[in-house]
This record gives structure tokens, C-alpha cells and sequence, in this order.
């Protein structure tokens, strides 16, 4: 079976990097705990523990891109959307650390480079992204979806080069890096767009059935949810 | 925790379950884009060993944890079957969700004892 190794593995960059990222990933770590206290109550603590689980669930569900590739979501957008920049780097973290631990999937010596790209990387990049474009499209379910869409698109491309970046720092083979940057670009692009719609699906659903559990329609506008936003007032 | 989040943490875990559960013996047995990426320029045998060529995962080693119970998403003894993928799925949800609840509620807000209930759609000092 091939899909049992679905994130870096063990020897494919350096002891050394391995181990800066690993510092590196549990300092950001830290940093995240300390800034997710803020968001954390008792109904996004919960939420998190779901999306958590949900990540790890559709993870397992690998679909074909190309001939003889597949992809799988990473999550990182999906969490943001859901539970916030910080509760979801932790998020992604949590499954990225179970898997490597319990399913033996993403190397123990690699475990700082996969949180590195997934957890931290393609979350600040989901991040940035969904908080940038729900100032310009509509807060409702559809509009999160584009979101939703297109930040994940983006976020899949910018983790697979952070691995990009990796093995140019440590890579234990000498391979041309132009080459490799343009096909993990190239067949992540696919994945992001896959990726994309699973996050589309998922936040739409979840901001139809309870719109109040969505931490993007509460956080990144001004504006109280319950209410039927009348246009006009002070938003821009 | 009010009855109606119950509920729908109840329906999103059901979801989570049977995604993990079922749907995940339909899911594609290619490698993803990372492990092709590393594989580019390699040959395998059938057992998937490296026999010749230059590629990002020809120093890759074995996970440390390998001869793990759930090493691969799967149950040791139960072969690679829907059955056993299904199974180590669940078995991972569950995990996932009883850790990440179990941390994030060690780490949460507690509501201030003094001060009067909140409601919970306030806005706290940590708005985006």
C-alpha cells in the first residue's frame, strides 16, 4: 500500500535542519498556546477538538490529481475559517503529531518540518489570505466559500515550498531545486484546488447550520452576527 | 456546554467517523504529491524498494515507530483491507478529537468567577 506515507519522512533532509525545525516549530508552538488562550472558551475548545478530528479523518482520503499521484488536504484553511489562526496551527499540529506517533506517517526526526509547512506555514498563509478577502466579499456562506476555495488553493502551493525550502537547506540528495520547486508547485496547485473544494464544502455547510461556530464570520468583521446586516451603516 | 453544541459536535464527529471509517477503502492508493515528488527519478521493485536511479527519497529511512499496532493506518494482523484501514481510521478520529478537546480545554478562558456571565458573543479584547 502507498498511501501509507503521506508526509516527509525520516532521512530526506538532514539530521541538522531537521532538528533547527524542530526547535523552531515547537517555539511557534508555544507562541500559539499563549495567543489561542484569547480565542479558547467553552465552545471553541470543543470546535477545536472536532476540527482536529476532521482533519485527521479527510487526510485519510487521498484523491487521484494525476496519473499515478494523489493528494490529500492538509487543513490548514479549513481550520483557520473554523477556529482561528492559532487554535487552528494547533489544530493541525495535534493530528500532524498523532499521525507521526500512533500511524508511524511523517518521519519522528521530521516531525518539526511537517509541522513546519502544514501547521505553521500553510496556516499563516490560509490566514492572511481568508482575513484579506472577507474584507472584500460578501459574509455569507457562499462568500466563505470562495474564500475558503481560493485561500486553500494558495496555502497547499506556499506548504509544499516550504519543503522546497527544507531540502534546499538540507537535502540529503543533490537534485536540481528549480525542478523540483516547479513540480511540488505544479502537483500541489492540483491538490490546493482539491483541497480547496473539500474547505469549500465543509465551511459553508457548517456556516449554514451554525453560523455563530464559524471563528471567520465572528473575528474578522465588526459587524454581530445574529443580525441581518443592513448595508449603509459604518462598514466599509 | 449548551445541549444544542452537543448536538452538533455529536453530527460533525459522526461525519469525521464514517469519512475515516468508510469512505476511506475508496480512497486513491497513489502516492500523494510530496512521496511522488521524492520518488521522481527512481525505480521500484514491486515491495517498493528503491533499485536504481537519483531521487529526493533514495537516503529515506524507515519511520522509527514502524513496527507500531496502527504503523500505516492499519491494524497489525488485520492485513491492508477496508476492515483494517477503516478501523485504525476510527480508532484516529477518536484519538484526535479526545487529545485536541482534552489540551484546548486544559488551555481555555475560564470564565472569571467574578465577574458576571459573559455573553458569549462578546467581543474579547483579542479581536482580529
Amino acid at each position: 500500500m502507498d498511501t501509507v506515507a503521506m508526509h516527509i519522512a525520516n532521512g530526506i533532509v538532514n539530521g541538522p535542519v531537521s532538528a533547527v525545525f524542530a526547535a523552531f516549530a515547537a517555539a511557534a508552538l508555544a507562541f500559539c498556546v499563549w495567543r489561542a488562550r484569547a480565542d479558547l472558551d467553552d465552545r471553541l475548545a470543543p470546535m477545536a477538538g472536532l476540527v482536529a478530528a476532521f482533519i485527521f479523518a479527510v487526510q485519510m482520503l487521498n484523491f487521484q490529481v494525476l496519473p499515478g499521484v494523489s493528494g490529500h488536504l492538509l487543513g490548514g484553511t479549513l481550520a483557520v475559517i473554523l477556529v482561528g489562526p492559532w487554535v487552528g496551527a494547533l489544530c493541525v499540529s495535534t493530528v500532524l503529531i498523532v499521525q507521526c506517533l500512533l500511524f508511524a506517517d511523517g518521519g519522528l526526526t521530521a516531525i518539526g518540518l511537517n509541522i513546519t509547512n502544514m501547521a505553521l506555514l500553510g496556516t499563516a498563509a490560509g490566514y492572511l489570505l481568508v482575513a484579506a478577502l472577507l474584507r472584500i466579499l460578501p459574509k455569507t456562506p457562499a462568500g466563505l466559500g470562495v474564500t475558503a476555495f481560493a485561500a486553500s488553493v494558495v496555502s497547499v502551493v506556499i506548504a509544499s515550498q516550504g519543503f522546497v525550502a527544507e531540502y534546499w537547506l538540507g537535502g540529503t540528495t543533490q537534485l536540481s531545486l528549480p525542478a523540483i520547486a516547479g513540480t511540488m508547485a505544479g502537483v500541489h496547485t492540483l491538490i490546493g484546488i482539491g483541497e480547496g473544494l473539500i474547505a469549500a464544502t465543509t465551511v459553508m455547510t457548517v456556516a449554514r447550520v451554525r453560523p455563530d461556530l464559524v471563528y471567520a464570520l465572528r473575528r474578522f468583521r465588526k459587524v454581530p452576527v445574529a443580525e441581518p446586516v443592513p448595508v449603509g451603516g459604518g462598514a466599509a | 456546554m449548551s445541549r444544542r453544541l452537543g448536538w452538533f459536535l455529536a453530527g460533525g464527529l459522526l461525519v469525521a467517523l464514517l469519512l475515516a471509517g468508510v469512505v476511506s477503502s475508496f480512497a486513491s492508493g497513489s502516492p500523494d504529491g510530496l512521496d511522488a515528488t521524492a520518488r521522481q527519478g527512481c525505480t521500484f521493485d514491486a515491495e517498493g524498494r528503491i533499485t536504481g536511479g537519483t531521487c529526493m527519497a533514495q537516503k529515506e529511512q524507515d519511520h522509527q515507530l514502524d513496527d507500531s499496532p496502527l504503523a500505516g493506518y492499519g491494524i497489525r494482523g488485520l492485513g491492508d483491507g477496508a476492515l483494517s484501514t477503516g478501523l485504525s481510521g476510527v480508532l484516529g478520529v477518536l484519538v484526535t478529537f479526545g487529545i485536541g478537546a482534552g489540551l484546548f480545554r486544559l488551555a481555555r478562558r475560564r470564565p472569571d468567577p467574578k465577574s458576571s456571565p459573559r455573553p458569549a458573543d462578546a467581543p474579547t479584547e483579542a479581536e482580529v
